[in-house]
């Protein structure tokens, strides 16, 4: 409030009065994301320092991560998660980002004919719920029904059929296969904007020197869609720690076979909700929250101080 | 060398691939309408068959009709996507005018703090915001919905309503100034209808990840009065696992209304992509 004024009291004689529109203009927006979101927040953060105890809620300090971490009980369900995380995020950096490139890359060719077809019918999933996606692929991979070993006995690979999602080995990457197929459509779009905003005189000129085809798109498009390759890692990085959803709908909130799909979002509505026989911990579900939370900021950082500074920006 | 880009074989190439991966999105989709449509048996039967007069049912559409309460979760669902983004750009637009419209001390501050909830989810604060609600009484109300929903959408709708309205010219709005308008009549006169294709994308990025949203309505809302289409359906589901007719149907209806909402925006959604608005 008191900027305000000092800002117009900076100007020398432009005595202008105290400008409530701008205060008004701010409020609303600045109270609810606030209220709703930053306190939360940050009483979250708070929380996770507490613990019940007689009935009493006492400071503990770091308590309650030594137990997260070391605990026989807490521990072995968190380290699980957490490898499970990051095995869910590796597989769609490895899948999901270079299959939206080559398809971003693919869309961009020059008077493609369909393309607005091409473009509407690969973004679709993207929209689909989680619920909706889950529950079709757990009907398409069932052994009842028999879909994928049929379709499978078309190229001739009826063999390699099992029930994945039921399996311990496989379970977590068929899971995540099915996010990357629901997922493809963002690095996709992304990409293809960056693609589409290379200027065409660079690509004339690569022509003229004879740099066309695989080794333009390697030595000409890459380098200059690496500031977008950059954000949709980041991209998938926050979605992938907060992920929930499509692992409930699922495999439940179990996270089954055995834990084996369990990652830190089920693990933290399993902790804090509680589920069957356990008891929700409000405490140990802001512990959780509170690691997923400094995971995804030193991720943030990386990537806004390490990654994006050193990247080159060409300006055209 | 033009003649090797447009080389026939190497459009085909291209189209060939395109073409097989818009099968691998496409398929599971349409699998899962035409069985719908089919009786029991052939669904086991020929579940890549078309469903012909011999073997059209809609028996799982009878059996959701009659159980699910789906008409309700439509209704919750759509007044909460719907009053959330009424907030999200009513709140944003405001927010967004006076980070670029007007010089105050603070000003990059406050667009950095309403930035940071761009990159931080606010399934975070899960926690502290269930606490919250239940003090506020607001637990199994479309209320606490739509607070968080609009609190979750805000940050982006700033960015990027903020970048928009720096193209509005500044000649406009001081002629408005010089005739007399007040600051409030030139941001709502003058400048949100200039803005209006904006805010159809900002409606659009916003309206998504809150219609199939099924974390806060499982934690927040979860009363038979209050479950949104996506939370219902995924009860409903569950109940049922064992009849494909009734799962299948279920299924293709809670499809169907994002199918038609896309088709209707997919222009809109595309281009507000590829114009740079989420770079």
């Amino acid at each position: 409030m008191s900027t305000v004024e000092q800002a117009s009291a900076d100007r020398g004689n432009d005595k202008r009065p105290w400008r409530w529109h701008i205060a008004v203009f701010l409020t609303p927006a600045l109270l609810v994301y606030t209220a709703v979101m930053i306190l939360p927040l940050i009483e979250t953060l708070r929380l996770s320092l507490f613990n019940v105890k007689d009935g009493q809620s006492v400071f503990v300090g770091f308590d309650n991560f030594a137990v997260l971490f070391g605990d026989p009980r807490w521990a072995a369900s968190f380290w699980n998660a957490l490898k499970n995380n990051f095995i869910f995020f590796i597989i769609h950096m490895v899948v999901q980002n270079p299959i939206g490139v080559a398809l971003a890359a693919l869309l961009s060719v020059p008077k493609l004919r369909f393309g607005a077809f091409y473009r509407t019918a690969l973004f679709l999933p993207t929209l689909l719920s989680f619920v909706i996606v889950g529950f079709i692929w757990k009907l398409i991979l069932s052994p009842i029904w028999g879909v994928s070993p049929f379709l499978l006995d078309l190229v001739g690979l009826k063999s390699i059929f099992s029930p994945w999602l039921g399996k311990p080995g496989s379970a977590l990457i068929a899971v995540s296969l099915i996010s990357v197929w629901q997922y493809v459509g963002i690095p996709m779009m992304l990409i293809y904007a960056a693609m589409l905003n290379i200027p065409d005189e660079v690509l004339e000129a690569a022509e003229c020197d004879g740099v066309t085809g695989w080794s333009q798109f390697w030595k000409i498009k890459l380098p200059l869609i690496l500031p977008s390759i950059g954000i949709i890692s980041i991209l998938t990085f926050v979605g992938n720690f907060n992920a929930f959803d499509l692992v409930y709908t699922v495999q439940g909130a179990l996270a089954g076979p055995d834990g084996a799909t369990d990652i830190l979002g089920t693990l933290l509505y399993r902790t804090f909700f509680g589920f069957q026989l356990q008891i929700g911990d409000k405490s140990m579900g802001a512990t959780i929250a509170t690691v997923m939370f400094l995971i995804i900021l030193s991720g943030v950082c990386l990537y806004l101080f390490a990654i994006q500074r050193r990247m080159r920006r060409y300006q055209f | 060398m033009a003649k090797t880009t447009t080389s026939p074989v190497r459009t085909g190439l291209v189209h060939l691939a395109l073409l097989s991966y818009t099968l691998i999105a496409l398929f599971p989709v349409f699998l899962t309408v035409i069985n719908s449509f089919k009786d029991r048996a052939s669904i086991f039967r020929d579940p890549l068959g078309l469903p012909t007069p011999s073997v059209f049912s809609l028996v799982g559409y009878e059996t959701v009709l009659k159980q699910g309460d789906f008409m309700l979760y439509f209704q919750n669902s759509f007044i909460v996507t719907a009053v959330s983004i009424f907030f999200v750009l009513l709140f944003g637009a405001m927010a967004a005018f006076a980070l670029s419209e007007y010089r105050f001390r603070g000003n990059t501050l406050m667009g950095l703090y309403l930035a940071l909830g761009i990159m931080i989810p606010i399934r975070l604060g899960t926690v502290a915001i269930l606490q919250g609600m239940v003090a506020a009484g607001l637990v199994n109300t479309l209320t606490a919905l739509i607070l968080v929903y609009t609190a979750q959408g805000l940050p982006l709708a700033v960015f990027i309503l903020t970048e928009f309205m720096r193209t509005v010219s500044d000649d406009l709005k001081n002629a408005g100034r010089i005739d007399g308008l007040s600051e409030y009549s030139i941001f709502f006169r003058l400048v949100l209808p200039l803005i209006r294709p904006a805010m159809a994308t900002v409606a659009v990025f916003t309206m998504i990840p809150i219609w199939n949203d099924l974390w806060f309505p499982l934690i927040l809302a979860p009363s038979d009065a209050t479950k949104t289409i996506t939370l219902g359906s995924q009860v409903f589901i569950g109940q049922f696992v064992t009849n494909w007719n009734a799962v299948l149907a279920a299924l293709t209806l809670a499809i169907v209304p994002v199918l038609v909402l896309y088709l209707i925006f997919s222009r809109q959604l595309i281009r507000g992509i590829t114009a740079g608005a989420v770079k």
